[in-house]
């Protein structure tokens, strides 16, 4: 059992072939758009947070693992010249990764149309480059996949996540990798996820990053919402029912670990199985910490109706809900709904997941890419949050 | 007959699978989709929500997937709609902005 994707200089395979253009910070979007629009294949991202870096580094990690996950075959990084989070550290730390990395600055080009004729150049030869990569055949070992959920209601726990489980145990079984990022869809539920830690360390981690999540939003005095409007109309009553109905996802094997988001690293997937990753439940953030932990395709379920797309990951949009795929069926790649119809069985929805990923893997689009769906935005972890609450990465 | 599905064996609720009107008969069916019996619905339950199975009292433990999903505010009866007016998480409890927009 195999697919076809793309080798990279370390090793990692890549499901896509982008290049990659990243303004380190926002007043160089238009530019890096400009640049990115000159070639085919070509995507623009930068973050609408700061280009300080004290206090900043999950984006930085953020930044750097998303030029370096294996979809992304170069990357050019743009900077004005007075970040802290400039051009040239992110651009180095990108390059160990192996693939051609160049950064300009704009203080240093002189302006705008410099800067954009510049990043032309560069991106002309990187072109050449990334036709020269061509897919070949790689295990079912190689897979690399990130699970998240949005737009929930209490279809997902009957249906579409259940059915995810099943593809992702059959991923896991041919010796791949797949993870799941909510921390705070598993307050609830640490006692089903702990049972399945291959050792008491991993257990300890999984509670921990429950119970900090948890502190996060739970502070005193401060009403903060944590389930959209649509949930409840949806039926989910609480954060309990949620989380219990979005870990059916994560299939029934060991848990691996806990890979870490915190100012000190963004931890990679390290190696075959299942792991928890810690960061955020707001989706398209979650997308960017499972593209920079190394996802190469994101299983995306919803009940309510969800259309998603991130600028280097494939999304595959699993819909739950009868009524609701036949309302958004264009936005929507399977179609789970016919477990609640009791057209087709759980397992029978988790062989075609299976299949789908594969053939995404293989270079078909999906509904999200055929759309364009390209957002790119990054979670920044306060840490002066986490002090006050005394909340620690380990 | 509509279908209301037990997830499992120890749940004191159903999810319904079908929008119930008050006084509908409803067809309880286990995870596996066997027949276990009819419940009734005491008011409308919308699609996705769920109906008490037996009578809880304030303070019991609300139970689906056979794990806690929540603890009862007050007294709920079978066929009762189960939701964020009745019940309260044990951790992490829905902002009051957030019901009152529910009504």
């Amino acid at each position: 059992m195999s697919f076809m994707g793309y080798e990279r200089p370390d090793g990692s395979v890549g499901v896509r072939n982008y290049i990659l253009v990243m303004a380190v910070a926002q007043c160089l979007e238009p530019v890096a758009q400009k640049i990115a629009a000159s070639v085919e294949g070509a995507v623009a991202i930068t973050q609408h947070y700061t280009c300080l870096l004290a206090g900043n580094e999950t984006i930085l990690h953020t930044l750097v693992g998303v030029g370096q996950n294996p979809n992304v075959a170069a990357v050019l990084v743009v900077g004005m010249g007075c970040e802290s989070m400039n051009a040239e550290l992110v651009g180095k730390r990108i390059a160990e990764s192996g693939k051609p990395v160049e950064w300009i600055v704009c203080q240093d080009l002189g302006g705008t149309r410099p800067t954009i004729s510049r990043g032309k150049e560069i991106l002309s030869r990187m072109v050449n480059y990334a036709r020269g990569c061509s897919r070949k055949e790689f295990p079912d070992a190689k897979l690399i996949i990130g699970l998240k959920c949005g737009g929930s209601d209490t279809t997902m726990g009957l249906a579409a996540n259940p059915a995810i489980g099943v593809a992702v145990d059959m991923i896991v079984d041919a010796g791949g990798s797949a993870f799941l990022i909510e921390p705070i869809e598993a307050v609830g539920a640490e006692q089903v996820l702990t049972r399945r830690a291959v050792n008491e360390e991993v257990a300890r981690q999984i509670r921990q990053m429950v119970a900090n999540e948890e502190k996060r939003f739970r502070v005193s005095g401060c009403e903060i919402e944590f389930m959209c409007q649509g949930n409840i109309d949806g039926g989910l009553t609480t954060i309990e029912e949620k989380s219990l109905g979005a870990i059916h996802k994560s299939g029934t094997r060991p848990i691996q670990g806990v890979l870490e988001f915190s100012q000190r690293r963004l931890q990679k997937v390290p190696g075959p199985g299942f792991y928890l990753q810690d960061g955020t439940h707001y989706d398209n953030m979650a997308f960017s910490i499972m593209a920079a932990a190394g996802a190469q395709i994101i299983v995306f379920s919803t009940g309510r109706g969800a259309t998603l797309g991130h600028a280097i990951v494939p999304m595959i949009h699993v819909c739950s809900h009868p009524q609701t795929y036949q309302k958004m069926a264009e936005d929507m790649d399977i179609n789970a709904g016919t477990i609640i119809e009791g057209k087709e069985s759980i397992t029978e929805v988790g062989k075609r997941i299976f299949a789908e990923i594969k053939e995404v893997a293989s270079g078909k689009l999906t509904k999200a890419e055929e759309f364009g769906y390209n957002t790119f935005s990054v979670y920044w972890r306060d840490p002066r949050l986490d002090t006050l609450l005394g909340i620690t990465s380990k | 007959m509509k279908r209301a599905i037990r997830m499992h064996p120890h749940d004191n609720v159903v999810t319904a699978l079908a929008s119930l009107s008050a006084g509908e008969k409803v067809q309880v069916v286990s995870a596996a989709q066997e027949p276990l019996q009819i419940l009734e619905a005491n008011k409308e339950i919308p699609f996705g929500h769920k109906i008490a199975l037996t009578k809880i009292n304030p303070g019991d433990h609300i139970l689906k997937y056979g794990e806690i999903i929540g603890i009862a505010d007050q007294m709920i009866q079978p066929g009762d709609h189960v939701h964020i007016h009745n019940v309260e998480s044990t951790r992490l409890q829905i902002p009051k902005e957030v019901k009152e927009r529910e009504g």
